[in-house]
């Protein structure tokens, strides 16, 4: 295992800036997002992110082709796949996990180009947790937080950080940094994690009861009732993945983009066969249940949650998986 | 507080005074309370409660429950209340249909403002006096309670509750305050130092329409940007500063009409001190036409609705000119 001295963690920056670009978890006005590393950038003392890391992958906004109209021709150019090198450092477990839920979605046939392109050129720096926030609950999904996974594992022990490469591109990276030292991390105590409030939610039994059992809850009405109808939920959690595309139109040219879109919206799935979802109750019931039930159908029961407990600390009216689950899970017996 | 809260709660449904009661109820932790509908007394005695983390201002569901068959009780912290009176004076909510409880409020407190007090790992609180024993994951930590308050909270308007139909505690008064303070360090930057802030602290906005969901003044039945017959509705930002332009526009949309309520502030996912733009504009209306506060009475005709020909013309054209 590779180790390097915690109070020089610039240099360990500055390192691998010099070879790619690096994003790591910093403060930004006061909110901790994953930042291109520049001289004199600190990392964030916060747990984690307050948008996660699928941001890195599959941005808010991005551009995918556009038109040029003059007379009767119109001339495509599509836009280009991204093709630098990049390193994102911090990861933690719960969003490392959520890499795997997109990756089920954006690279099943036919693969999003610009979603694959950024997953291979990516090397992903994970960091293990040592101070969990209450609203944790990754340890519930079987993640665990202090073996994050991703190219490389690390840990921040006794004024040290370890290192561990788990991939041949997380190889390559840590070879590529001739100053590490050689270390064995030391042992950590992981009983905060024992007392984590949520640490025992059982998702399982979404997985036990026909779809239709959950889809005609009588419960949706009440869960529902006082949702805003606002995208934070969505926007923030690792695992969304809806998106738009939409044109901006200026004279001759059109520039055609991909946006996040959130089904907690009124227009979300309004298209003219009619079925889109007339009222919050409905768009409020397929955000859960598409993380709880339709995709784990699809996807040999992978949940599409993964712990990270950002919609609990989100959300306006403080409604979010876990109560939706509880909920609907005594609701059965 | 709490006991008399659900008490009356309860007596209402039982009475018969109302057929439901919009409140707040409890969750997996102390601070993470939902608006809620109870129907029943026995709801009410299971999950209803009132905290110094009841934030949320129930006035804007309002517009939709007073519309529903049968009377609601709905309890109102005083800032709550003018949201309330201000939403009646739009015609937006059915009074008749409503019974409105005033709440007493000791100032709301808020789990971000104990985060940044560097807590970590929240899982019990207890109120003793002037002071929140906080149980974490790391220990037990005792905040006094004025370090506790939301950011909206420091610098409360008044505690006056407005067209209640009864009150817990007692009748408030308004207060004399320095919530303007902010908005005064904010003018007293440079130009540039105040577009830098604003740049840093917007450019934050992730478009989730959460400010704009939560705000009793913000109550069009659909937002022109979520309507996609508009031709301006807009997901995705067309420049870096359109999330700038967009709180901005709206901040002016509902001038003389904002309550200062601070729930823009207490939604934004981002942290982003919204409110702040709302009061300026306030204080700027006060200072152009006389101290308005919207939804304090039902008979004051709102600054930008009235005019008079003694009205100033401020603006930057008519102080170029003027050479100032």
């Amino acid at each position: 295992m590779k180790t390097w001295n915690l109070s020089q963690l610039d240099d360990l920056f500055a390192a691998i800036a010099g070879r790619q670009t690096l994003y790591i978890p910093a403060d930004a006005a006061g909110q901790p997002a994953f930042t291109r590393w520049e001289p004199g950038l600190a990392m964030t003392r916060a747990l984690n992110t307050g948008r996660s890391a699928k941001d890195l992958f599959f941005p808010q906004v991005e551009n995918l082709a556009a038109f040029q109209i003059s007379g009767k021709t119109i001339s495509v150019s599509p836009a280009q796949s991204p093709e630098e090198d990049y390193v994102i450092f911090g990861v933690r477990a719960c969003d490392c996990r959520s890499f795997d839920i997109l990756d089920s979605v954006f690279l099943a046939e036919p693969a999003d180009t610009f979603y694959q392109a950024r997953r291979a050129h990516a090397t992903v720096i994970t960091l293990a947790c040592t101070e969990p926030e209450e609203t944790c609950f990754c340890t519930s999904l079987g993640i665990d937080p202090q073996a994050p996974g991703g190219d490389i594992s690390c840990w921040m022990a006794e004024g040290r950080l370890y290192l561990q490469a788990n991939t041949p591109k997380g190889e390559a990276l840590l070879a590529s940094l001739p100053d590490l030292g050689e270390g064995e991390k030391p042992e950590t105590n992981p009983s905060v994690f024992d007392k984590l409030p949520l640490k025992d939610l059982d998702f399982s039994v979404f997985q036990e009861k026909p779809l239709l059992d959950w889809f005609n809850s009588p419960l949706w009405e009440s869960l529902s009732q006082s949702c805003l109808g606002c995208g934070s939920c969505t926007f923030v959690c690792p695992t969304c993945q809806c998106y738009d595309v939409r044109d901006f139109e200026g004279g001759g040219t059109v520039r055609r983009f991909r946006c996040w879109d959130s089904c907690m919206y009124s227009d979300f799935t309004m298209m003219a066969h009619g079925t889109n979802r007339p009222t919050q109750k409905e768009r409020f019931r397929q955000r859960f249940l598409h993380k709880l039930v339709y995709h784990p159908n699809n996807h040999q029961g992978q949940i599409g949650c993964v712990g990270c407990g950002r919609c609990l600390q989100k959300c306006p009216i403080s409604m979010n998986i876990v109560k939706v689950a509880k909920a609907l899970k005594e609701g059965s017996v | 507080m709490q006991r008399s809260v659900i008490e009356t709660a309860a007596s209402l449904l039982e009475t018969g005074v109302c057929t439901r009661v919009l409140g707040w109820k409890t969750g997996e932790f102390f601070y993470d309370v939902t608006p809620a509908v109870f129907t029943s007394a026995e709801e009410v005695r299971k999950d209803m409660v009132f905290t110094p983390f009841c934030g949320a201002n129930l006035s804007k569901y309002l517009i939709a429950e007073s519309r529903k068959e049968g009377k609601i009780a709905v309890f109102l912290k005083p800032c709550d209340t003018f949201s309330f009176v201000q939403l009646q004076k739009e015609h937006r909510i059915c009074r008749e249909n409503v019974y409105a409880v005033g709440v007493q409020c000791p100032g709301m407190s808020d789990p971000d403002a104990l985060k940044a007090l560097g807590l970590k790992g929240l899982t019990g609180c207890v109120q003793e006096g002037d002071t929140l024993r906080v149980d974490t994951l790391y220990g037990e930590k005792a905040v006094p309670l004025a370090d506790a308050l939301s950011l909206r909270c420091r610098g409360c308007k008044s505690k006056r509750l407005h067209d209640c139909d009864a009150i817990i505690g007692t009748q408030g008064k308004d207060l004399q305050t320095s919530r303007f303070a902010q908005v005064e360090a904010l003018e007293a930057m440079t130009a540039e130092e105040r577009f830098a802030f604003w740049r840093k602290e917007l450019s934050k906005c992730i478009r989730c329409n959460a400010c704009r969901n939560v705000c009793p003044a913000c109550s069009c039945e659909t937002c022109v940007f979520d309507n996609p017959d508009s031709g301006v509705q807009n997901k995705a930002a067309a420049s870096s500063f359109e999330e700038n332009l967009f709180h901005i526009i709206r901040a002016f949309h509902v001038a003389g009409r904002c309550t200062d309520c601070g729930e823009c502030t207490r939604v934004c996912p981002q942290h982003i001190p919204l409110h702040l733009l709302n009061r300026k504009l306030i204080k700027d209306m006060n200072t152009l036409y006389g101290v308005y506060q919207a939804g304090a009475d039902f008979e004051t005709k709102p600054p930008m609705l009235a005019f008079t020909l003694e009205d100033p013309e401020a603006s930057i054209i008519t102080q170029g000119r003027n050479g100032q």
